[in-house]
């Protein structure tokens, strides 16, 4: 593992974007960086534009409206970038995945990386996630 | 021509101001989380998101001035780092500048702001040309403090308008600080400071709610890490410069080098202070702000030098 990886892992820029959830995992997003969790000790924080970001946490069911704009979000990130399922909608679809506007889980549309599931997941999950999916890119 | 290139490269140019710099905006950074009674990141969070910014993908907007786009943060950096050489090398005590110095540093401190402006609009992004109309209007609000502070130092150092002149006549006779008009000077300057570094509360040209960091929205890759460093820059030379005009200088011999520094972490420190407890305000606010109160307080300093208080 080489410098350069280990200043990414040690850097990682958040951009959320929610494709047609509840709200209820963005706020548990944002509980990431109070005080009780402080995720800025890892180097992580959230920037406004997906321009700068290193991670693309997506929460919510996509649906046929959001896909376009998912897609679009997606080509304008720049490469490498990891993509984390944030909540059981864009895992598998959860309650709404017999819904007439679903359109399809997340990995369907766009290579996952991690997926941490749960209604909302607790943010020690998420945390958790994250440090397995940077362990498990550390051993490739 | 060697030193030359040693002063703007090394020592006191790129090198040593952005490794300061960026060990500034860590400590700016810590201040903050301790605020907000939290832990803060590490200390090589500064050199971890440059190395990963360089070593990032570089992309370029459909409908953006390709050139214009590419060279604008570049030519940011350079403007920052000949103005850490101008201002750096008579405050640090290595060589002596020239005669109306100080001139030249103000006009060389705008350089990294404009090309921020002229990156922006070449961005083609409609938010980032939002962030540079207020970017542009910020600059003319806090310019004209600037300069009228600059007129109360120098006809408190006895009309010199060479930084190490300045800085000699405080060593001589006590710093400026001390003086009723250094203090209103001091704190004039500090305000435009904030709003040059674009923090809160004058951070409405790079609005993270409202327009998604403004000017620089569309930059990635290496391109945004320059604008980075060109940040970390800035956030020593700014101080530094304060540092010369008001509290003698920071000389690099013996015991002085703790003063230096501490007079330098006071500084950012009040800066980081005033961004943690202040909300952002709007443009118009800003532009009252600095056009009614700070350019009376400007001339109020500059009345009580004339009147040698």
């Amino acid at each position: 593992m080489g410098f350069k990886e280990s200043c990414f892992k040690k850097s990682l820029w958040v951009f959320h974007l929610s494709v047609g959830s509840c709200n209820n995992c963005d706020i548990e997003i944002l509980d990431l960086l109070t005080p009780r969790f402080d995720v800025e000790r890892f180097g992580m924080k959230l920037v406004g534009s997906i321009r700068h970001a290193d991670v693309l946490l997506v929460t919510g069911i996509v649906t046929k409206k959001t896909k376009p704009r998912l897609l679009e979000v997606y080509a304008q990130a720049p490469k490498p970038i990891i993509v984390i399922a944030i909540g059981a909608c864009p895992c598998t679809g959860g309650i709404f995945a017999s819904g007439y506007n679903f359109a399809g889980p997340l990995d369907k549309v766009i290579p996952v990386d991690a997926y941490v599931p749960g209604c909302p997941p607790k943010p020690e999950a998420m945390i958790a996630g994250v440090v397995k999916l940077l362990k498990a890119k550390g051993k490739q | 021509m060697g030193t030359e290139i040693f002063y703007f490269l090394i020592f006191p140019g790129l090198l040593f101001s952005g490794v300061i710099g960026g060990l500034l905006s860590w400590f700016d950074r810590k201040i903050t989380a301790r605020v907000q009674f939290r832990q803060g990141p590490p200390l090589f969070q500064p050199l971890y998101d440059f190395v990963k910014l360089m070593a990032k993908e570089t992309l370029i907007p459909l409908r953006g001035s390709v050139t214009t786009f590419i060279l604008a943060p570049v030519f940011a950096l350079f403007g920052a780092t000949i103005s850490a050489v101008f201002i750096l090398l008579p405050v640090l005590g290595v060589e002596t500048g020239f005669s109306g110095d100080i001139i030249v540093i103000v006009y060389l401190l705008n350089i990294p702001s404009i090309t921020y402006i002229i990156g922006a609009f070449a961005s083609g992004n409609p938010l980032a040309a939002v962030g540079a109309s207020r970017e542009m209007k910020l600059i003319l609000s806090y310019e004209i403090p600037f300069l009228l502070v600059l007129i109360s130092i120098i006809i408190k150092s006895g009309m010199s308008i060479s930084l190490t002149e300045i800085i000699a006549y405080q060593s001589a006779n006590g710093a400026f600080i001390g003086s009723l008009s250094g203090i209103i000077g001091f704190i004039t300057i500090l305000m435009c400071i904030q709003a040059k570094l674009g923090f809160v509360p004058f951070d409405m040209a790079e609005g993270e709610g409202e327009i998604c960091d403004g000017m620089i929205i569309e930059f990635s890759g290496s391109i945004l890490a320059f604008f980075k460093l060109t940040k970390y820059i800035m956030l020593f030379i700014l101080p530094a410069l304060v540092a010369g005009l008001f509290f003698a200088g920071l000389p690099l011999n013996g015991i002085n080098i703790l003063w230096s520094l501490l007079k330098v972490l006071l500084v950012v420190l009040l800066i980081t202070l005033i961004r943690n407890t202040n909300p952002r305000v709007r443009i118009e606010q800003a532009m009252k702000f600095f056009w009614i109160w700070m350019n009376l307080f400007a001339v109020v300093s500059i009345v009580l030098a004339i009147i040698g208080l």
